[in-house]
């Protein structure tokens, strides 16, 4: 029997998340004073030997990413640690948990991580739609300012450091590193091109840091228990913990917090109940609308970035939705496409006229038309879009139809 | 109470980057964005008009026209797509009179659409305000409205 591994979710449903007493008498704020004693490149380097990759899917080295963020334009006066909290891939729900549940672990790794960069400013960039995330941790930057483990000095070191929260206007791309800068300096929310990324130039042209929320709330937990106690949890290609969540046809839809490298069996039957109503499983899609369907094959792959990359999939945000053998695989295909080209913004031309077309495609696959379109026209249309379009949304498309033709062409 | 535009403004501090938490408080305060505020928001961050019209047509969130009293908002994420969402949205439009985007005659109810809102486990789920109603069927819509229907009777 699979049980789960609460490595972040440990204070979940132990401690009241209003009460920021409660979370000190949990250990809490130990990790950020043990790092304020540390040099900050001992607390990256930290990062580093964790091995920890980040939560938002696309699954890039943390340390790395600090680093680089700690050692661009030195002569700079300002550096920026963004929390990236605009949740919005479908079927995921990780972060609000989080949020809801535990939201001075998160702070506690926004301090850490603007310390670790020498960032003086941090911002959450919280999805608008999410209420009570944004009183939670609206309270918590609150009692923690109170406190003075916001501000100036905190903890009676040199650091100083102010957090802000902001809220999204509704945009599913904003989700993204530069788009989401773009949308905080007041502007559309358009991508900009990289490279420069955001280390070198980004928030008002400053070297700033965009953290996933996931990926900040396990950074205190590798200051307090170290790096190399962390790295042993999971696998060795991916270590760690990840928060995955069901829906769809399973018993309990919800969230489990796992090492990294269970098994998709291990979840979908061991935790999540198995299919509803003793159906049968038809697909999984993973990683949300950017994410990929597999079928029963996958089932015994360790849930890993790079193991599911051989079997042409992602791990992503963490989203898993189960689909029984009534659902209709053409179906859900029409409803991911429609969601990107609702939500493209329009600056790429591929992109804006590409995800429009992949909508007629799939509408006329659907309709079983004669001489109606095939999934090898949709994934090269699909393909063209990916090369030609400045932002993930336009790299998206290609992920689902890709799988669909390794797992599902039998459906077309 | 409804604050005036100045009075919104006296929170911040004035720069471009402000737009969008400037915005979100003149619609939170007004119910939606007139072309009046918008033309005073311009002026308190001293840029023109037109760019506040970009931004403010670029996010779901804004509104330039008033908003009913009960405002809902459809998950059109992909758990809640394959729960039924589509059939709730047609059970709701008929229940109310409305399609997705508008709003009812009496000001009391407005329809939207919103991507996911990650209560994926309740899915097919809709926001009435601020407030998660999931594990919806036809029928519990119908009961979500029936007061509406009532109420007609009423006036009839």
């Amino acid at each position: 029997m699979i049980h789960e591994k609460r490595v972040l979710l440990k204070n979940l449903g132990k401690i009241n998340p209003a009460s920021i007493d409660d979370y000190e008498k949990a250990g809490g704020y130990k990790a950020i004073r043990k790092a304020l004693d540390m040099n900050h490149l001992l607390v990256i380097d930290e990062m580093m030997n964790s091995s920890l990759r980040g939560r938002g899917g696309a699954g890039f080295s943390t340390g790395l990413k600090n680093k680089f963020t700690s050692e661009s334009c030195l002569r700079c006066e300002q550096k920026y640690l963004i929390c990236n909290a605009d949740e919005g891939e479908p079927g995921t729900f990780k972060d609000r948990i989080i949020m809801e549940n535990d939201p001075h672990l998160l702070i506690e790794g926004m301090l850490i991580a603007a310390y670790a960069i020498g960032a003086s400013k941090a911002f959450v960039y919280l999805r608008g739609e999410y209420y009570r995330s944004i009183d939670m941790v609206t309270l918590a930057i609150k009692t923690a300012r109170e406190k003075g483990y916001i501000g100036s000095k905190i903890f009676g070191s040199d650091f100083s450091v102010d957090i802000e929260i902001r809220l999204g206007a509704g945009s599913y791309l904003c989700g993204e590193e530069l788009t989401l800068l773009e949308s905080m300096e007041g502007k559309r929310g358009y991508p900009r091109i990289k490279p420069p990324f955001p280390a070198e130039k980004g928030l008002f042209g400053y070297p700033t840091l965009v953290n996933n929320v996931e990926t900040l709330a396990t950074i205190p937990v590798i200051i307090a228990e170290g790096s190399e106690w962390y790295s042993k949890l999971g696998i060795p290609e991916s270590p760690g913990t990840k928060i995955f969540t069901i829906s769809g046809d399973v018993a309990n839809p919800g969230f489990f917090e796992v090492e990294m490298g269970t098994t998709l069996r291990d979840i979908v039957y061991g935790l999540a109940g198995g299919i509803k109503d003793g159906k049968r499983l038809k697909a999984m899609l993973l990683g949300g609308a950017a994410g990929t369907f597999v079928d029963e094959t996958v089932l015994d792959t360790p849930m890993a970035y790079d193991s599911l990359k051989e079997k042409g999939a992602v791990l992503g945000s963490g989203a898993i939705m189960v689909l029984d053998e009534t659902r209709s695989i053409l179906c859900m295909t029409q409803s991911i496409l429609e969601f990107f080209k609702h939500e493209c913004c329009g600056k790429c031309v591929p992109c804006r006229v590409g995800t429009d077309r992949l909508v007629r495609m799939i509408k006329d696959i659907n309709r079983g038309n004669e001489n109606r379109f095939t999934l090898e026209e949709m994934v090269d249309e699909a393909g063209y879009i990916a090369k030609t379009s400045l932002c993930p949304l336009g790299q998206s498309p290609i992920m689902p139809l890709a799988s669909l033709q390794r797992y599902f062409n039998d459906q077309f | 109470m409804i604050k005036s535009t100045a009075d919104i403004f006296s929170d911040f501090k004035g720069t471009e980057d402000d737009l969008i938490p400037v915005l979100q408080k003149v619609q939170e305060n007004f119910g939606y964005l007139s072309q009046k505020s918008m033309m005073d928001v311009g002026r308190f961050l001293r840029i023109p008009t037109s760019k506040v019209w970009a931004t403010a047509t670029f996010y779901t969130q804004f509104r330039l026209k008033p908003i009913g009293e009960k405002h809902i908002m459809l998950c059109r994420g992909t758990a809640c797509h394959v729960k039924g969402a589509p059939r709730i949205l047609d059970e709701i439009e008929l229940k109310l009179g409305i399609t997705e985007g508008e709003t009812s005659s009496d000001g009391k109810y407005s329809l939207e659409s919103v991507a996911c809102i990650g209560a994926c486990g309740l899915a097919p789920c809709i926001l009435i305000n601020e407030d998660v109603k999931g594990r919806l069927t036809p029928k519990l819509v119908n009961k979500l409205f029936e007061d509406k229907e009532r109420r007609d009777q009423d006036v009839e």
